[in-house]
């Protein structure tokens, strides 16, 4: 006969806290199936009060807002925590920050704004995508996202050969990249979701491109940028790009992302947590 | 230089190695130390991939006591999959560690841990990508010790050529014991040269040197004597004992990996050692006797190591976890204590009987039960004589009735074949113990919707068991049986749909048992296959059974001897055995007297509640069984409850049980493995 688990149901959620974290140095290298993990461990550590889903296997209730991809580097990362208790969400940002590993750093953390509920549903499972809309009073996180700001170092290659072939990038209207996904090989354009691409020079044999890209499905990445710099200008440096997320948020009109997190800090009148970069 | 990091010039490579994060280390309670002020340091390898290398108890165990001496350093190396092996070759960089990415080869030691004997190659690509001669014989004086542990170094002669040391047993004052010896030496000016220091190591009994010993052999290929080559050095290399497991209460910090393994747990060790008898199990005859520890260590051992993790499984690991003398007493202890938290228990190792249902049900209070694992092990009962695993039929059907009763929806059945003695007719009738299974599933249940999975491994004869003498069954003949019973199976069409088959061809047992049972002329062997491209024989879509039979035609066949005479021939009781001048307490007398017993189907009881049947092992190591019950409680811990913000994420280590400083005596040595093949074994997924 079927069983179910005794007892009383989980307790409700009370509050949602969203943070902002950072994966950097060689923790670029954690896929997003290996930050929930850490994430999961990380809160247990802390003992940070989550919610839990029902069921036999409760999973503590996190949402996930997109991911970098395995490899990249990020400073703007964001989840949202759903709590059984009411907790400081600087106190949650100090607590986890200490308990996760050096180079998951959590930057900032808000109480999410009134009637805000990020939260998919899908209780946290690792490589769940984008948290569900859900919207509140000030919108679910998910909603406050659809473009990213990278920074892409090029060791080894020259800015004048890179500024060429993202000229001539900008010049097309589309531009075909074929990647493999889980679901095979899938060919689809990055042209079309680049909104900037600004090329400098760190130094004689290391480029930078600064590049503003919409999330898209597929989404575009760093490396498929560099894929279609390559169809377009036969570029391939030889040394493996580094890239990092700087920014993530909405497209504003002159170019700049809006810090979802800024409407929970409005809401909450008080600025709670620290900058960084 | 030695002890720079060389992480600067890996990093650009790890793009384009598939899975990276297993090379970047920075896990949770990893250490990294300075290196110019450690006397002596040591890097510890696993020689199998980062995911099935990391959660070994045994390695966690060492870094942690090793790292635990104010002037020791301790590291950790696993092998390098063949993308990165080949990237590392193109661009001149050596093996490396993975905690603070130095050369392995500017270590002092090396220490590798063999679980299981198909790790040998994967040694040899460690040394060769170190830049360390393979054999020990070229090895200059800057090169590190190579020391060999775990349970397949039990037999470490085919592996002689390239090990300069090996460490039997019990690990944790064995790696005290040569840490000293080399930090006087080191700190003396290194006198006499590896040589001296390995002599030194041999005279207070920490290590076998194979080096010290010549081994002779007759024309019909047989060995002729083991003799050592010098007159300071003990005859008779021994085991390490640990004794006293309280004492020891480690991994107390438990290593937290970044990268995804196969044992996503903590473990907690709660015995060491196994008196069951069954004889085809090295483990239960290498690591005897049994030393329990208490209820009140466990207890403290879960707490600590959960806070020191994040970790929301625990397994309690032994060889027999059911048989703790106060696993009852545990089992609910801790399941009260865990019921708010949302960690989950699970006892890995699992025995037949109503018994361990009850414990499992324990562990499973508001959990899944998806499945449990039962051990039969052989298909029939006159089989299960042979083997002393005394479980009858009816034992079988009445504990998985009891399992359906309460809940558990599905049973994995774990046997054997190519046991000694064994027909055609012993591996059919584990059709009818299925058949009989699925029907009590039924009747317990009441519905017809039962899964069972018979899972099949093919029996291999290792040393210092009752089975060391025995003609291992030929992989054609293993094939056969195991086609005959899934056609039985299938044919049967009550349970066909219900029975899931799992099972391996024959032909990599074959190669284990080669190196399981093999001499220092099977040493040429695993050379050959490694110069042919042999890495990571454990792993199926790497292994190759051609490539082992042909160097083991080119090796062998010339010495008059072949992989089939290792493997396939029945030995005589005064045939000198490779590992016969190595001591694991057991008398040899014994260990002949219960193959002959096996023969004779007489069954022989656990020693823990039957008098002793002097199996030779306590009076020879001067040990004893270290059981309870002793009267201890779980002590209760406050606030575990699904978190409550209340201490600091640093209230961890501090909250570690009492460590006491190792005792000083050398008198009972010791080295380790510890019971990891036990969850491989028997899995009760709570």
């Amino acid at each position: 006969m079927p069983r179910r688990p005794e007892g009383p149901p989980p307790p409700p959620v009370v509050a949602r806290v969203r943070l902002r974290f950072a994966k950097r140095g060689r923790l670029r290298f954690l896929s997003h199936r290996d930050v929930a993990r850490t994430f999961e461990r990380g809160l247990r550590r802390a003992e940070v009060p989550m919610a839990y889903s029902a069921g036999f296997s409760p999973h503590p209730r996190i949402s996930w807002v997109g991911a970098a991809p395995t490899g990249a580097a990020s400073e703007a990362e964001y989840v949202e925590l759903a709590l059984a208790v009411v907790v400081e969400p600087d106190r949650v940002r100090a607590a986890l920050d200490a308990a996760l590993p050096p180079g998951l750093d959590v930057l900032d953390a808000v109480q999410a704004g009134g009637g805000a509920s990020g939260a998919s549903g899908s209780g946290g499972a690792a490589g769940s995508g984008a948290a569900g809309s859900g919207a509140g009073g000030s919108g679910s996180l998910a909603d406050r996202i659809d473009a990213s700001r990278w920074r892409i170092r090029l060791p080894t290659l020259g800015e004048p050969a890179l500024s060429a072939a993202v000229a001539e990038l900008l010049r097309r209207d589309e531009v075909q990249v074929e990647r493999a996904t889980k679901d095979g090989r899938r060919r689809f354009d990055a042209r079309g979701a680049v909104v900037l691409a600004v090329c400098r020079a760190e130094n004689d044999t290391c480029a930078i491109l600064e590049l503003v890209a919409r999330h898209t499905t597929p989404a575009v990445r760093p490396d498929d940028v560099l894929t279609a710099l390559y169809v377009v200008a036969g570029l391939r440096p030889s040394a493996p790009p580094e890239p990092t997320r700087l920014e993530q948020g909405r497209l504003l009109d002159d170019g700049t992302l809006a810090d979802p997190l800024a409407p929970d800090r409005n809401d909450a009148g008080r600025l709670v947590g620290r900058s960084s970069v | 230089m030695s002890g720079q990091s060389l992480f600067a010039r890996l990093e650009p490579l790890l793009p384009r190695v598939r899975r990276p994060v297993q090379y970047v280390g920075g896990e949770g309670n990893s250490i990294v130390k300075p290196w110019e002020t450690a006397a002596v340091r040591w890097c510890l390898m696993y020689p199998d991939a980062y995911e099935v290398g990391l959660p070994n108890q045994g390695l966690q165990i060492l870094y942690e006591i090793l790292n635990e001496q104010p002037d020791v350093l301790a590291e950790r190396t696993y092998s390098v999959w063949p993308d990165l092996e080949a990237l590392l070759r193109e661009h001149d960089l050596p093996q490396f560690t993975v905690d603070a990415h130095r050369a392995v080869g500017g270590f002092d030691l090396l220490g590798v841990s063999f679980s299981t004997e198909l790790g040998y190659t994967n040694l040899l690509t460690a040394l060769d990508l170190a830049g360390i001669p393979l054999h020990t014989a070229e090895r200059r004086e800057h090169d590190p010790v190579i020391v060999a542990g775990g349970h397949a170094a039990f037999n470490p002669e085919p592996i002689a050529r390239f090990v300069d040391a090996v460490v039997l047993g019990d690990g944790e004052q064995a790696v005290l014991g040569i840490t000293d010896v080399v930090r006087a030496w080191k700190a003396a000016g290194s006198p006499g040269g590896r040589t001296e220091l390995l002599a030194r190591l041999s005279r207070r009994r920490l290590v076998y040197v194979p080096a010290f010993f010549d081994v002779t052999y007759r024309p019909d290929g047989r060995i002729e004597a083991v003799r050592p080559n010098r007159d300071d050095i003990p005859a008779r290399p021994s085991k390490h004992t640990l004794s006293d497991l309280d004492s020891w209460p480690y991994p107390k910090a438990p290593l937290v990996p970044l990268a995804e393994t196969v044992h996503e747990r903590m473990s907690v060790e709660i015995f060491r050692g196994c008196t069951r008898g069954c004889r085809f199990c090295q483990a239960g005859m290498i690591t005897r006797p049994v030393r329990e520890r208490n209820i009140e260590t466990v207890g403290a051992m879960v707490d600590a190591g959960l806070r020191a993790t994040g970790f929301n499984e625990v397994g309690l690991l032994s060889l027999s976890s059911a048989d703790h003398s106060e696993i009852g007493r545990i089992a609910t202890g801790l399941a009260d204590r865990y019921a708010e938290s949302k960690v989950s228990l699970s006892l890995p190792s699992t025995r037949v009987d109503a018994f361990n249902v009850t414990l499992a049900n324990e562990f499973s209070r508001n959990g899944r039960r998806s499945g449990l694992t039962f051990a039969p092990e052989g298909g029939s009962e006159r089989l299960r004589k042979v083997i002393n695993k005394m479980v009858s039929a009816e034992d079988l059907v009445r504990t998985v009735s009891t399992a359906y009763e309460h809940g558990w929806r599905q049973v994995k059945l774990y046997f054997m074949c190519g046991l000694p003695t064994e027909t055609d007719e012993d591996v059919l009738e584990i059709a009818d113990l299925v058949r009989a299974v699925i029907r009590a599933g039924r009747a317990a249940s009441g519905h017809r919707d039962i899964r069972a999975t018979v899972s099949i491994g093919g029996f291999v004869p290792k040393a210092h068991t009752p089975f060391q003498w025995v003609g291992q069954a030929s992989h054609e003949v293993t094939d056969a049986r195991l086609k005959l019973l899934r056609d039985r199976v299938r044919a049967d069409r009550e349970i066909a749909k219900a029975v899931g088959f799992r099972y391996h061809d024959g032909r990599p047992g074959i190669i284990e048992g080669l190196l399981a049972r093999g001499d220092r002329r099977v040493g040429a062997v695993i050379e050959r296959v490694w110069r042919e491209g042999g890495r990571f024989d454990g792993w199926n879509e790497h292994f190759s059974f051609d490539r082992w039979a042909s160097a083991g035609a080119a090796e062998l066949e010339p010495l008059g001897v072949s992989v089939d005479w290792y493997t396939t021939r029945e030995r005589e009781e005064r045939e000198i055995l490779p590992w016969d001048h190595l001591d694991a307490g057991l008398d040899r007398d014994w260990l002949w007297a219960d193959w002959q017993e096996a023969l004779r189907g007489t069954e022989l009881d656990d020693c823990r509640w039957t008098p002793c049947y002097d199996c030779g092992v306590c009076p020879t190591m001067g040990t004893d069984t270290q059981i309870g019950p002793t009267g201890r409680t779980l002590l209760p811990i406050a606030g575990v409850s699904a978190g409550g913000m209340a201490g600091g994420p640093d209230a961890s280590a501090a909250d570690a049980p009492p460590a006491d400083a190792p005792p000083a005596e050398a008198a009972s040595p010791a080295m380790a493995a510890t019971g990891d093949e036990a969850v491989v074994r028997s899995a009760a997924s709570a």
